[in-house]
């Protein structure tokens, strides 16, 4: 492992700006929730008033986990509860930066051409990362006996992100081994946290409902630290698993590493046809197989989802039964309704949000081929601009309306009453399709700026989760196409918006392809 | 028709940068063209304009009889084109991308696609990611060269072969050029490459046409730099018009020399006794360094 020193530093000094950013960031929010929810609060009584209804609320739980009591600093640290995502999330591509995207630029041939040892990359991207993660986690301890919380909870505290970011930093040690391309390791590390928060969050809603689907939270990594349950409980066992986890994970990386040659992953290096199958023919041919691995990765999550949502469906059932400050608080999120429905069309909102990113990376992959010169090949082998985009964006249509399908039937078989899950599912589509065509336009008028389609379907994000809460004016929300959909399965269907939204998506797209046809390519 | 390609006074701008500066390029039906011009003179710009891929912002262009951006997905029928720096899709492998190609285009030639393969000896297999420049480069040839196309575009194809490829390469050039139906235009960067191919060459420089015509038009362009190491004493050399540049320390002497006064020189060199010679070609970035400054000097 010699050199590990010399790469530790290169790389902090490449990461100057951008380590200490997420650092600080994830270090410090935790202050700032305390600081906003000491002045939050008029009185003991309100506070405690509003941990009851909080941890009551299955979308809460779902987002944040469970509410362990309602002192001020279990307030704090059940809103940090996203965070501990986040920080996986910033470890993972720390990682994957500093070693497989490194490999894929052909820089490590240089640097392992010098003295530095096989290992060397590994540890030290692991290295700067772990420290990163461990900074994180004195931060916030620091921060929290410094404002005068016990200490034991405090530690315990730093040790839930700290060990957030280990975990997802052997996870991403791992994907880096495995393919061969940056973007391909990126998606397994991605997807195992996706899929740790999924199961976490169900296992969260569960725990406050009828608890039988508990046990998810335990599957994920996520869920581990979370048990840690600081202040209340304080336990160490579940960090201890934690970081057996870690150091399990980078072995399994190191041992990985010693098996492949470099620039090589140990699941890309196979052979292929050396003759193109009958399909591969037409651009629509083409385009099946460059979006045929997002489609079926992003059905197949939208179908767990939908289990994981059914199966809870039945919990929050029991939960309204105990509780009516529960069917307050939806009401206040879903629309009006019964509290099953008003859970189905949280559940179908956030969905289609989620679709709505699929459809924005399905079509930026459009900007993608032109950017790398696909295109070009496509383009000048006699294929019009207009069929070449229109079999993207099949997909990007398409693709979305299939996720959402697969989530709405399997949230309703689970839940047992699959018609009028599956239509709040359905009737999101107009939205979602608007935001895919919104992508469209982008790529046909402003080429350069296409990946202003993501804020898009962050703005709509931000409208649909902070827009009820904070009463946004009338115009502020219409902004967002969710707005307006009927919140099906208490509303009943609306034939205008629904119509509008699809007439303003194919208007959108219409545009954008117009556009593509009068530009220069690549632009 | 006898123009595959005819460009006049083109001019295509990105924002304040004027890629093409009123550029001609004429290309007869069935010949090899050399296109010529260091980078960032506007090759690939001009290429581009030609595929309808980009809108001339002047000038006047036919591409085989048809207005290359209204006609574009007909006339891309009848010919192929090869990118510069050319990647393809990561999990595509180099044979399907031919067979893709080459379908999409209208089909192509089976056996001549497996005879290159050989030639250029590229395993299909792999996956394209895993392919270097130069293997990524030989697929998109290969791709061209197999369909039955009129016209070839290829935009500086040998940039990341090794010299045994590049000589693969262009014996298959020649081989077409000897079949004598295709036109194929050829841009680079390195004049011994064009001169080894084509039949006339376009010059270009800055966006600008600056000369035009056969190779044996243009030999007034070519001065070759000459090292001989000598076993007497050389007598006259400096005194030969079109020897230039003349250095010459015990026994080892060095001279650029224009055409015309090659053999003269050479003559010359016999004479005295030859041990060793080295004689290189001009780079292109040398020939204009050498003819065009002086001009604009003068201008
Ligand atoms: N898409 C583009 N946007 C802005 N400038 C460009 C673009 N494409 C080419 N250029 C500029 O136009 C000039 C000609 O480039 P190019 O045609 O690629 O030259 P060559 O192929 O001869 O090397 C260069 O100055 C280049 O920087
Ligand atoms: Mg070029």
């Amino acid at each position: 492992m010699t050199g590990t020193g010399q790469l530790l530093r290169l790389i902090l000094r490449r990461d100057r700006v951008i380590l200490p950013i997420w650092v600080l960031l994830l270090g410090l929010l935790p202050q700032l929730y305390l600081s906003a929810f000491q002045g939050f609060f008029a009185s003991d009584a309100e506070r405690i008033q509003y941990a009851h209804v909080s941890a009551a609320n299955a979308g809460f739980a779902g987002l944040y986990g469970p509410l362990s009591g309602d002192s001020l600093v279990e307030l704090v640290v059940w809103r940090a509860g996203a965070l501990p995502v986040m920080i996986g999330l910033a470890a993972l591509l720390t990682v994957i930066r500093h070693t497989r995207a490194e490999e894929e630029a052909g820089r490590s041939d240089l640097i392992r051409a010098t003295v530095v040892g096989r290992w060397a990359q590994l540890a030290a991207a692991l290295l700067a990362t772990l420290v990163a993660g461990l900074v994180i986690g004195l931060l916030v301890t620091g921060t929290m006996i410094g404002s005068g919380q016990p200490a034991a909870g405090s530690v315990a505290f730093g040790a839930l992100f700290t060990l957030s970011a280990w975990v997802f930093a052997g996870v991403a040690a791992i994907a880096a081994q495995l393919t061969s391309s940056a973007r391909g390791a990126r998606m397994i590390a991605v997807l195992v946290l996706g899929v740790s928060y999924v199961l976490r969050m169900g296992g969260d809603i569960s725990a406050i409902g009828d608890g039988r689907l508990d046990w998810l939270a335990w599957l994920s990594p996520l869920g581990w630290v979370q048990k840690i349950v600081p202040y209340a409980e304080n336990a160490w066992w579940p960090a201890v698993l934690a970081l057996l986890i870690t150091v399990v994970t980078v072995a399994v990386a190191g041992a990985l590493l010693t098996r492949r040659d470099l620039g090589s992953g140990l699941l890309a290096s196979r052979l292929g046809p050396a003759h193109a199958g009958a399909g591969l023919s037409s651009s629509l041919g083409l385009a099946w197989r460059l979006h045929r691995g997002l489609l079926l990765g992003w059905t197949a999550g939208f179908a767990a989802l939908g289990v994981v949502f059914g199966g809870v469906g039945t919990s929050v059932v029991q939960l309204a039964e105990n509780s009516s400050s529960v069917s307050e608080a939806f009401s206040k999120i879903g629309g009006s309704g019964s509290v099953t429905d008003a859970y189905f069309a949280t559940t179908a909102g956030t969905c289609a949000l989620i679709a709505a990113l699929y459809a924005v990376q399905a079509g930026l992959r459009m900007r993608d081929e032109e950017q790398n010169g696909h295109a070009e090949l496509v383009l000048t082998a006699s294929v019009s601009r207009f069929s070449w985009a229109a079999s993207h964006l099949l997909f990007v249509l398409i693709g979305p309306a299939l996720a959402m399908a697969a989530e709405g039937a399997l949230a309703g078989a689970t839940f047992g009453d699959v018609g009028p899950v599956l239509s709040a599912a359905l009737v999101q589509l107009p939205a979602i399709w608007v935001l895919g065509a919104v992508t469209m336009l982008l790529i046909g008028m402003l080429p350069r700026f296409a990946a202003l389609a993501w804020a898009a379907v962050g703005l709509s994000f931000l409208i649909l989760i902070f827009g009820p809460l904070l009463e946004f004016p009338g115009w502020a929300m219409d902004v967002s196409p969710f707005t307006h959909v009927p919140q099906l399965p208490a509303a009943a269907f609306t034939v205008v918006p629904e119509t509008v939204l699809t007439l303003i998506a194919i208007a959108l797209a219409g545009v954008g392809l117009l556009a593509l046809r009068r530009r220069d390519i690549p632009a | 028709m006898t123009e595959a390609i005819d460009a006049e006074g083109l001019i295509k701008r990105f924002g304040k940068v004027t890629a093409l500066d009123g550029l001609d390029l004429q290309v007869r039906t069935g010949e090899v063209h050399g296109f010529l011009g260091p980078n960032g003179a506007g090759k690939t710009t001009t290429i581009r304009v030609l595929l309808g891929l980009m809108r001339n912002d002047g000038g006047r262009v036919r591409l085989l009889g048809g207005d290359p951006w209204a006609d574009a997905t007909r006339l891309h029928r009848r010919l192929a084109y090869v990118p510069g720096d050319v990647t393809f899709w990561p999990n595509l492998t180099g044979g399907e991308v031919i067979d893709l190609l080459g379908r999409l285009r209208g089909g192509l030639d089976p056996r001549r696609r497996d005879d290159l393969i050989e030639r250029f000896e590229l395993d299909p297999r792999k996956k394209g990611r895993t392919y270097s420049k130069g293997n990524r480069q030989k697929v998109a040839l290969i791709a061209a060269l197999a369909s039955d196309v009129e016209l070839l575009l290829l935009d500086e194809p040998t940039s990341g072969l090794d010299p045994l490829m590049e000589e693969a390469f262009r014996e298959v050039i020649l081989q077409e050029k000897r079949r004598g139906d295709r036109t194929v235009l050829l841009s680079s960067h390195i004049l011994a490459e064009v001169e080894a191919l084509c039949d006339r060459l376009t010059i270009i420089r800055d966006g600008r046409s600056v000369e035009t015509g056969t190779l044996s038009d243009l030999r007034h362009l070519t001065r070759t730099t000459i090292r001989a190491e000598l076993t007497g004493p050389v007598n006259g050399l400096a005194s030969i018009a079109g020897v230039h540049d003349l250095t010459s320390t015990d026994g080892r002497v060095a001279f650029d020399v224009d055409h015309e006064a090659l053999e003269p020189a050479l003559k010359t060199l016999v004479a005295a006794g030859v041990r060793s010679l080295v004689s290189q070609p001009p780079s292109l970035e040398e020939l204009f360094l050498r003819h065009y400054t002086r001009d604009e000097a003068s201008r």
